[in-house]
């Protein structure tokens, strides 16, 4: 009986949250549905998806290039003090660009994009939610999902992979300069290895992840704005949310997407 | 001494509530509420503060779903309706909200053009004579330019009301028009309302917990009280009433006279 009671207790400790995480996956899907349904349906308002472009593409490429540049400039370092000891430091380059390519610069961009994009949206919309802007669109029959999720998720869509390639470029770049300048590595042998061992497929790898990654960014951080409620703190742990769950979700899709990328795009040279 | 409406058919009443209920998580806010407008009436809505005048309000254009209950405007039932049904309704009735809820990324001139430019308008000369027109009728010329955030809350309000009428509803609903403002704006505000009634023949439902606001605009008179309609007549028959519950509201007494 005890045995039994303990087995209750269990499901009922656990249920809570499980409904509530599938509730919420839930809705994630609804709103994704919504949006293409709406994309395919409804005239796309150009000014608001242009802006959004630059809101997210345009202006967050800084943050991307420094990202990729740091991060290819201290991989090579790292790459070439380890490699340098069994005499293969010009191998540098190769599994740097690699690297780069399919898990560094799609994931370290998403990160940055959803810290930069994904929390002024759910911040955005959140405050539109709780000062009843939501509530006029609709009033005046606007449909908020065409009016505000849309121009968004589209924007992402194109930037992320855009950004994502440009982060894979300056990453080698930077790569490249420290190796010949802080590393004596002779340039040419870097350049050579690295081109021998990287493939197109390593840079749609990067690409494909990166707009998977867009994706799951923006449905988060628009859900997030959209459900928001109770005020300034309710917007503030709206927007703090978005960012948690949307790393959250690309540190973690990223591995599933690595596994069955690979079988499409195996890694190594064949 | 409830005087409460008679069940009629839905023909004809420009917007009609039958049997409406909604609770908010485990309050129940609305209990059975039965309501009819005819159209070019303005109907007053009072009740206590929290009395939940305003999540009724948001019921008449779909912005909350009943838990129970039937919602008729101009003949259509919208309960049950999805967003996307819900915009043709949308497009015949206005509302302004307590807040004003203007977009405030945009200008004055940029909110109230709003409805028009969504509804597809692109000819800007056309657009910017309709906008001079409707800030002429809420008396705010020449204010095209300013950002939201540089009013105040009496203008907030009216350019509100000037985004809400702008594509000639039918029938505009008011959340609390008066609140929050000093008499002498509260005083043009209820002549804006009753100038827009008289010149457009719009249908109007005010929601309010001002009494002189209500007795002004108002052809008719319901009380909320307790989640039901429990008073329904013209303004003389309010005075007159002299029922404990309503004495007590109009005369702004916290206890009971009777008590």
């Amino acid at each position: 009986m005890a045995g039994a009671k303990m087995i209750a207790r269990f499901f009922i400790a656990i249920g809570a949250p499980l409904v509530a995480f599938v509730r919420y996956l839930g809705e994630l899907v609804l709103l994704a549905g919504d949006t293409f349904r709406s994309v395919f349906t409804h005239r796309l308002r150009w000014r608001l998806f242009l802006q959004q472009i630059v809101e997210i593409g345009l202006l967050s490429q800084v943050v991307v290039m420094v990202t990729g540049g740091f991060t290819g400039a201290v991989f090579a370092a790292q790459t070439y003090f380890q490699f340098n000891k069994i005499g293969m430091g010009s191998a540098t380059g190769a599994v740097v660009a690699v690297a780069i390519c399919r898990e560094l610069a799609p994931v370290l961009s998403a990160l940055m994009v959803s810290g930069r994009v994904g929390a002024a949206m759910s911040a955005e919309i959140g405050t539109m939610k709780v000062t009843e802007q939501i509530d006029a669109l609709r009033a005046l029959a606007v449909y908020p999902v065409d009016y505000l999720v849309v121009p968004r998720a589209l924007a992402m869509m194109i930037s992320m992979p855009l950004l994502t390639a440009e982060c894979i470029g300056f990453g080698i770049i930077a790569s490249y300069l420290v190796a010949i300048v802080f590393l004596d590595i002779n340039g040419t042998y870097y350049v050579a290895n690295m081109v021998q061992w990287t493939r197109m497929r390593d840079l749609i790898m990067g690409v494909s992840k990166a707009f998977v990654f867009g994706i799951l960014i923006v449905f988060i951080s628009c859900h997030k704005g959209l459900t928001t409620r109770e005020g300034a703190v309710g917007v503030g742990r709206a927007t703090t949310e978005a960012v948690v769950i949307s790393s959250l979700a690309v540190l973690i899709s990223n591995f599933f997407l690595t596994m069955a990328l690979n079988i499409v795009y195996p890694a190594g040279y064949q | 001494m409830a005087i409460v409406p008679q069940r009629a058919t839905n023909n004809g009443a420009m917007i009609a509530v039958r049997d409406l209920r909604k609770a908010i998580g485990e309050e129940e806010i609305l209990r059975g509420v039965e309501l009819e407008v005819a159209v070019g009436e303005t109907l007053v809505i009072i009740g206590r503060s929290g009395g939940g005048k305003s999540v009724l309000l948001k019921h008449l254009i779909g912005l909350m779903q009943p838990d129970a209950g039937e919602i008729w405007v101009s003949g259509k039932n919208i309960t049950g309706m999805s967003e996307r049904q819900l915009t043709a309704i949308r497009q015949k009735v206005g509302i302004l909200f307590q807040s004003g809820a203007l977009f405030d990324s945009m200008t004055v001139e940029e909110n109230i053009a709003f409805p028009l430019r969504e509804a597809g308008m692109r000819d800007v000369k056309t657009m910017r004579a309709r906008v001079n027109e409707v800030l002429e009728v809420v008396e705010l010329e020449g204010e095209n330019a300013k950002m939201p955030e540089s009013l105040s809350g009496g203008m907030r309000k009216r350019v509100g009301l000037a985004r809400a009428i702008i594509r000639q509803p039918s029938c505009v609903l008011y959340d609390e028009p008066t609140s929050g403002l000093d008499p002498v704006v509260s005083d043009s505000i209820n002549r804006l309302i009753r100038r827009l009634q008289e010149r457009f023949q719009m249908t109007s439902i005010v929601v309010t917990h001002d009494m002189k606001s209500a007795v002004h605009v108002g052809d008719r008179i319901a009380y909320l009280h307790e989640g039901r309609i429990y008073f329904h007549g013209t303004p003389a028959e309010l005075k007159k009433c002299d029922d404990p519950i309503i004495q007590d509201f109009l005369l702004g007494r916290s206890e009971s006279a009777t008590n």
